[in-house]
């Protein structure tokens, strides 16, 4: 996928224009954060559990290389193969190794983040190996050449049009605009896909060190057809998704499928421990897990370590109002939203992903709503402070910042420069209580007027004893 | 010396926004500080809380507004402010400070006296007779770090509750970020102008006559959003009308006289 | 090569070397002790009640629950229920409890005993476990029940024995481990309610990619 991100601004723009992504985004709104809410309240414990899952992340990321060699051991036990990958490419070349040994035509794949990471699909195609995405909202961006907005909704940014537009170009079928008989249709489309396939990729919301489980979470039973049915099941995942024992797991699923969707629990956790067992009658029989680090093992022992916690629900997009106003693909790579903001700086380099832990109001919400409590306005400050320090704030910023700063550390002349803004701005509004359009302002009176000052400075007129 | 229990001797810290735009949110703060019984100073030496600077990545800078704020205001028994935002700052400069550091020390000190207003009168002080009275109906914005940092929530609607002849109605989303930010409304006015336009369509279909709030960079960032539209809403913060102080025209309103003569 | 860089930056992240055998058993006792993180109240009730709540959650979640007193009127209980919906053929999962069920209630409908195909309709299994707390089955793969039965057809049935309901997760994963020790089984498929989708437009439909109805045969046995 190509990088957009330095581009944010202008991608941001040109999202608040478009008519249909508007539209599709107000479905955002009313559904997730509702859901969650009611979720939440239904369970009083939730709080409680969120203390222990930041807890329990940290005590793992504490002892990350021991859970992650135990679990490795675990899955080598029960017969399965575990391939470390430093870097995106180590992983798009292991994937097509394994797809190449068992001579790999078509790969059904579930919903899986890290591989959109690692840019799988189109890493595969280039090999001549064809992957095919299940996942119904996946299945929709594919036909269209598109990209994931979200994270568990990755078709969130289209509408009903555009899926049916999709669906009749590629499955020569007559329109239909009934979402049911659109989901249909990719059904039965893919059934043959499922069964034809030599492989069959998922990802994997957690990795239990205990007993060398993979666990998928899905609500369409894709993932589950992925890794049935093809010879070779390849789980590509993260170093960080590692837990301790299925108590341990089973605490993340309690928040996890509440603060995405707002489910009571999604109705597919599947478990899969190796390849199948002796007398088994279907079940893969070839199970590898890549796990990929791709810059989160530098992220140990920083100011980024908590981003590690993260589990993926989405909380914090669903909730984010810059999210909510320009959508997931403003944000130009894989990751959007403020779990993005401050994870993607660390993929891309913050040269190229600098806008993102910017284009936030610090407003909290994400926080507030996160299964984890990763402080992620703090981690967004750390990457502006990350960028301060090696001179990437644009100089203008950077320029006013210094200005503005040899006043704020001189209280007399802080009082002399309010003093003088003061009446600068109470002269250009003459009687009108406000201004329309102010010079170098244009940021704030292109769209709003500024409120002039109503007096004189208050320390002025405290000074002066008119209380 | 005052009695800390009774007549608790407090700073004001007067916010850069109240200074230059809106003394009379300052002088209602002192206001009401005084009605509970406070003895008020007003230290010469604070300047800003260094949030720009904070916000920018600027942490050397911040540190040096951190440690003049910190010793302005050492001594008094509590310091209050008319703004969740610059009060959360105050308490973030525990954050610029390495354990050991004897200003650290000093940082947590302030961070245990520094109030927003209305959780002070609420929470601290206890004090909620307000002699008010202000006619028609508000709306009340809850501003992000005040509700998030510092939990300002219930305070001024308790307060609001005394005003005579007041009637609150709530709007839609009243907790979601306006889109102020400090500099991101510079830096990204097109999202922010998405985000303000969301919230002043919540105020206006809350039906109340006037937007109440805490933070003076939020409501300066509404009211010009609601004037700029021409909506029929004006903008107050909210110690104005707790302190009985509505005299002076709303935010971003002319002078109602100078502009019958005009 | 990867593997040891990985380790490598986790450690001088962590600002340790390779822990010793000691330090590792520390921190590894965490799984010979498998404690219990919080678990919900909700979870924590009384059999009875928990049978009701396991009823509640899993309606709630779509599923469609018919009690019966014995297992003996499994055979009837699917017959009726294939007959409404027009449908010939089941295909079942071979455990001896359901194989030594009397079938002849089914009639023309055939029961076949073999994996699931790509234009199945009806499938049978049995269950683990049920879960309280959300209406949760739990089903584990062997040689007897292959994982495409729960899968690949329309509809999924179930048996579900009403002492094998739990409160927690917590207690099936106890289970789990009495009858299998430490290795798990396969695959274990957490189940609750049908398939589903809100990919187009936020707008839940049933029925995605699994089944799109699923009955649960309650024995109160």
């Amino acid at each position: 996928m190509q990088i957009k991100s330095p581009d944010f601004k202008k991608n941001a723009r040109i999202a608040l224009q478009d008519v249909g992504l508007q539209k599709a985004l107000g479905n955002l709104k009313a559904g997730f954060p509702v859901k969650r809410s009611i979720a939440v309240d239904r369970m009083p414990e939730f709080e409680d559990l969120r203390d222990e899952a930041r807890d329990l992340k940290n005590h793992i990321l504490g002892n990350l290389d021991i859970y992650l060699e135990q679990f490795e051991s675990k899955v080598i036990e029960n017969g399965g193969h575990v391939h470390w990958c430093r870097t995106a490419e180590d992983a798009q070349k292991k994937i097509l190794e394994i797809c190449q040994e068992v001579d790999a035509k078509t790969v059904t794949k579930g919903k899986s983040m890290v591989s959109e990471e690692i840019n799988l699909n189109e890493y595969l195609e280039a090999n001549g190996v064809q992957p095919i995405e299940t996942d119904l909202g996946e299945y929709i961006l594919q036909l269209r050449e598109d990209h994931p907005s979200h994270i568990i909704a990755p078709a969130i940014h289209l509408n009903l049009e555009d899926v049916s537009e999709a669906f009749h170009k590629h499955h020569k079928r007559p329109k239909s605009d009934d979402p049911a008989v659109l989901m249909q249709e990719a059904r039965e489309m893919l059934r043959k896909k499922f069964v034809a396939a030599d492989v069959g990729i998922t990802g994997a919301n957690f990795c239990v060190a205990e007993t060398g489980s993979t666990i998928i979470v899905t609500n369409e039973g894709n993932g589950d057809l992925t890794q049935t049915l093809p010879k070779t099941h390849i789980v590509v995942t993260s170093i960080e998704k590692v837990v301790p024992t299925l108590e341990d797991m089973t605490l993340f699923l309690r928040l996890l499928a509440r603060s995405a969707t707002g489910q009571e629990f999604t109705v597919y956790n599947t478990l899969s421990t190796g390849p199948r067992r002796e007398g088994d009658q279907d079940g893969p029989e070839n199970f590898h897990v890549v796990l990929v680090d791709n810059g989160r093992s530098e992220m140990v022992g920083t100011e980024f370590q908590d981003m590690l916690r993260c589990i993926r629900c989405s909380a914090c997009m669903n909730h984010c109002p810059v999210y909510g106003s320009v959508g997931g693909h403003a944000y130009g790579w894989v990751y959007p939203g403020p779990m993005g903001s401050v994870l993607t700086p660390q993929m891309i380099g913050i040269e190229k992903g600098g806008n993102l832990p910017n284009a936030s109001t610090f407003c909290g919400k994400c926080e507030s709503v996160c299964p984890v409590r990763i402080p992620l306005p703090k981690l967004m400050r750390h990457w502006r402070e990350n960028e301060f320090e090696k001179h990437l704030t644009p100089s203008a910023a950077r320029y006013g910042l210094a200005g503005w700063a040899f006043f704020a550390k001189r209280p007399t002349m802080y009082r002399m420069l309010s003093k003088t803004s003061n009446w600068f701005l109470r002269t250009m509004a003459g009687k009108k209580g406000k201004i329309s359009k102010l010079p170098l302002a244009g940021g704030w009176t292109d769209f709003r007027d500024m409120p002039a000052p109503s007096g004189k400075t208050f320390m002025q007129q405290w000074k002066e004893g008119q209380r | 010396m005052p009695n800390a229990e009774h007549h608790p001797r407090v700073g004001l810290f007067v916010t850069c926004l109240a200074d230059m735009f809106r003394p009379s949110v300052a002088f209602a703060t002192v206001r009401l500080l005084e009605q509970a019984g406070c003895i008020v100073e007003v230290p010469e030496a604070q300047t800003c809380c260094g949030q720009p600077a904070y916000n920018s990545g600027d942490k050397k800078t911040t540190q040096e507004i951190a440690r003049q704020t910190i010793a302005a205001f050492e001594g008094f028994d509590y310091v209050v402010g008319p703004s969740g935002s610059c009060i959360g700052m105050l308490h973030y400069y525990v954050d610029l400070f390495e354990a050991g550091d004897s200003w650290k020390q000093r940082a947590e000190d302030l961070k245990a006296r520094a109030f927003e207003i209305t959780s002070f009168l609420i929470d601290v002080v206890g004090f909620d007779k307000i002699s008010a009275s202000f006619e028609g109906s508000v709306t009340y914005h809850d501003s992000c770090s005040g509700l998030r940092q510092l939990g300002v929530k219930q305070q001024p609607r308790t307060l609001l509750g005394k005003v005579e002849n007041l009637e609150l109605k709530e709007m839609e989303e009243a907790e979601t970020c306006c889109g102020f930010g400090g500099t991101f409304c510079v830096k990204y006015p097109d999202i922010s102008n998405r985000m303000v336009s969301n919230k002043t369509e919540y105020i206006s279909n809350s039906g109340a006559r006037t937007l109440v709030g805490g933070d003076l960079g939020c409501l300066l960032n509404m009211a010009g959003k609601l004037k700029r539209e021409g909506k029929e809403v004006e903008a107050r913060h909210v110690v104005e009308i707790l302190a009985g102080m509505c005299d002076e025209p709303a935010i971003g309103e002319a002078d109602y006289d100078l502009a019958k003569q005009l | 090569m990867s593997k040891a860089e990985i380790l490598g930056n986790i450690r001088r992240g962590l600002g340790r070397s390779e822990p010793t055998d000691g330090e590792r058993q520390r921190v590894l006792s965490r799984l010979q002790a498998k404690a219990d993180n919080l678990i919900p109240k909700r979870a924590q009730l009384p059999h009875a009640e928990q049978v009701e709540l396991f009823k509640s959650m899993a309606l709630e979640a779509a599923a469609e629950i018919i009690e019966l007193d014995q297992i003996e009127q499994v055979p009837a209980a699917c017959a009726r229920w294939l007959t409404e919906n027009q449908l010939n053929e089941l295909v079942s999962a071979s455990d001896e409890a359901l194989n030594q069920l009397d079938w002849s209630p089914l009639g023309e409908i055939q029961r076949v005993q073999r994996v699931a195909q790509a234009g199945d309709m009806a499938s049978l299994t049995t269950s683990f476990a049920g879960i309280a707390e959300t209406g949760t089955l739990m089903l584990h793969s062997r040689s007897e029940s292959p994982t495409t039965l729960n899968f690949l057809p329309d509809i999924h049935m179930v048996v579900l024995q009403r002492s094998t309901i739990v409160g927690p997760y917590e207690d099936a994963w106890k289970k789990l481990r009495a009858v299998h020790g430490e290795k798990m089984p396969r695959t274990v498929n957490m189940i609750t309610g049908p398939s589903r989708s809100a990919d187009i437009e936020q707008r839940l439909q049933m029925g995605a990619h699994g089944p799109r109805t699923l009955v649960i045969l309650l024995i109160n046995d």
